[in-house]
């Protein structure tokens, strides 16, 4: 997107952050429209976790701007609040809430946070786990699913929330490989109904089928973006080419 | 476990049964039976004692854990002091100086019951809230990414994410602290307790017996805590089931 459209609903101004002396994040600008779905990539360490992780205020930033929807985060515990209510997280290791049956851990924030009442709350729960295509599951423990059916309990999980923006931290990598599909044709799925996301992902197959955007990061950089069948084919500098090739052809 | 031990302890004492003088507590006896509830009746007083400290203890040492959890250098501190004050008082010394100081310098009076259950919980909450950091500090972080991320506060996600796993795994170190909150309500008898030490030492006044009374005194105990020891396990399993596959 244009770098002054109006509609940005993610915007970060010279965002920088340190995790002490060391530089996690150096001065990002950066833009997502409404509806727009983007994929993060680069090398490990390269801060495209903590990228995202600004996004929902699970990092503090030490200079620059963050706003989301609107909302400057890092000004109160009330905005990341609000922040929090339209941002949805799925990270690599699940995090699903062991000790909770799939139904309650859909019905948590639901109950807790947007304050429905139980009944409104599991309505939800189970249009959402029949959307993640496992509602026979309702009952069971996480530890009693696979990896990729927790993973998708944790997409469901944040779709409970009905957040404008879902943020993805590499949410195949821990699955594995005969998994990765069933997640992967959930995002797809949820890409088409016009969420804005953004998504850490090496898998080069769903980027291009999905992406709007791709972005290339390294050593805390924004190094390059541009839409896939560009990024693919001309990639500009010389680090993204050296990346692409890596995981490519590996 | 528990027959083993009795059949071990008899065949000991009847073994060098020469000074025995049973016939104090038994209970076919009209004076025996009389001594024995006496000895018995203490029972509820050291239950009752234990199970109110150890549940304000709990209490007390939850909030002082939490603010020892926190990113705020005061507040970890002030949880610090707190923990290291308390735990450097010996138990005696903290009922004797609650039950003879605390009036004195609140112009309240404070009954013994009271000045028991409140040196006991004193003493032990700084236990507890050692238990608690560990494990509070045990769960994974993710956990409470995954409570934010779905907008819950801090107080929700102590609720009802954190602490129920927390619990869980420290509840054999809590057991363990009710155990010991029970031998140690023994102490309580220097203040005038009637609870099972005191019944037995004023039995031991009248009757000149100590080796029997002292000796059914050691059984009352061995008997509470097995008792409790397996009611602790039972609660474990029963709260690890949900979470097992
Ligand atoms: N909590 C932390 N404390 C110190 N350094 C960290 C912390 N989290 C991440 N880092 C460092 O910041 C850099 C970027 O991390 P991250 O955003 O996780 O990278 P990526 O997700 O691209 O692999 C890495 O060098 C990592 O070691
Ligand atoms: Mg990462």
């Amino acid at each position: 997107m244009p770098p002054d459209a109006p509609d940005a609903i993610i915007r970060f101004d010279s965002v920088s952050k340190y995790f002490g002396e060391f530089q996690v994040l150096k001065s990002i600008d950066f833009k997502a429209a409404s509806g727009e779905r983007i994929v993060v990539c680069g090398p490990s360490g390269s801060g495209k976790s903590t990228l995202i992780r600004c996004i929902n205020g699970l990092e503090s930033y030490q200079s620059g701007v963050i706003t989301v929807d609107g909302v400057q985060i890092g000004q109160s515990v009330a905005a990341l609040r609000k922040v929090r209510d339209q941002v949805g997280m799925v990270f690599q290791q699940f995090n699903l809430f062991p000790h909770l049956t799939v139904l309650e851990n859909l019905m948590l924030g639901p109950t807790r946070a947007r304050r429905l009442d139980p009944a409104q709350a599991r309505a939800i729960a189970m249009k959402y786990l029949e959307r993640v295509r496992i509602p026979e599951q309702a009952g069971k423990y996480p530890r009693q699913l696979s990896g990729g059916q927790q993973q998708r309990v944790a997409i469901a999980r944040s779709l409970c929330m009905e957040p404008r923006i879902m943020l993805f931290d590499e949410p195949t990598s821990a699955l594995d490989p005969e998994m990765i599909n069933e997640v992967l044709d959930v995002m797809v799925e949820l890409a088409g109904t016009g969420m804005t996301m953004i998504v850490v992902t090496h898998e080069m197959g769903f980027a291009r089928k999905v992406a709007d955007r791709m972005v290339f990061m390294d050593h805390g950089e924004i190094v390059e973006t541009a839409p896939p069948e560009e990024f693919f084919t001309a990639p500009k500098s010389a680090r993204c080419k050296d990346f692409l090739q890596k995981i490519l052809n590996h | 476990m528990a027959r083993f031990l009795l059949v071990m302890l008899a065949f000991t004492l009847s073994a060098c049964s020469a000074n025995w003088g049973w016939y104090v507590v038994n209970p076919q006896t009209k004076a025996g039976w009389t001594n024995l509830s006496f000895l018995l009746s203490g029972l509820k007083y050291t239950v009752l004692l234990s199970l109110t400290a150890i549940l304000i203890s709990i209490v007390v040492g939850l909030l002082v854990a939490l603010p020892g959890l926190s990113s705020n250098r005061a507040m970890r501190t002030a949880s610090r002091i707190y923990v290291e004050l308390v735990r450097a008082v010996p138990i005696l010394v903290l009922i004797l100086w609650v039950y003879y100081g605390l009036p004195q310098l609140t112009g309240l009076t404070i009954s013994v019951f009271w000045a028991g259950v409140i040196a006991l919980a004193l003493s032990d909450s700084a236990f507890e809230a050692e238990i608690f950091r560990a494990g509070i500090q045990s769960i994974a972080k993710g956990q409470y990414e995954a409570a934010y991320s779905v907008s819950l506060n801090y107080t929700d996600t102590m609720r009802y994410v954190i602490l129920p796993q927390a619990i869980r795994r420290i509840l054999p170190a809590l057991g363990n602290q009710l155990v010991y909150m029970l031998k140690m309500s023994s102490l309580v008898s220097v203040i005038g307790m009637q609870e099972l030490t005191r019944k037995a030492n004023e039995l031991v006044v009248t009757e000149y017996r100590p080796l029997e009374i002292y000796t059914v005194l050691v059984l009352e105990y061995l008997v509470l805590i097995l008792i409790v020891s397996a009611g602790v396990r039972w609660l474990e399993r029963r709260m690890q089931t949900d979470e097992r596959a």
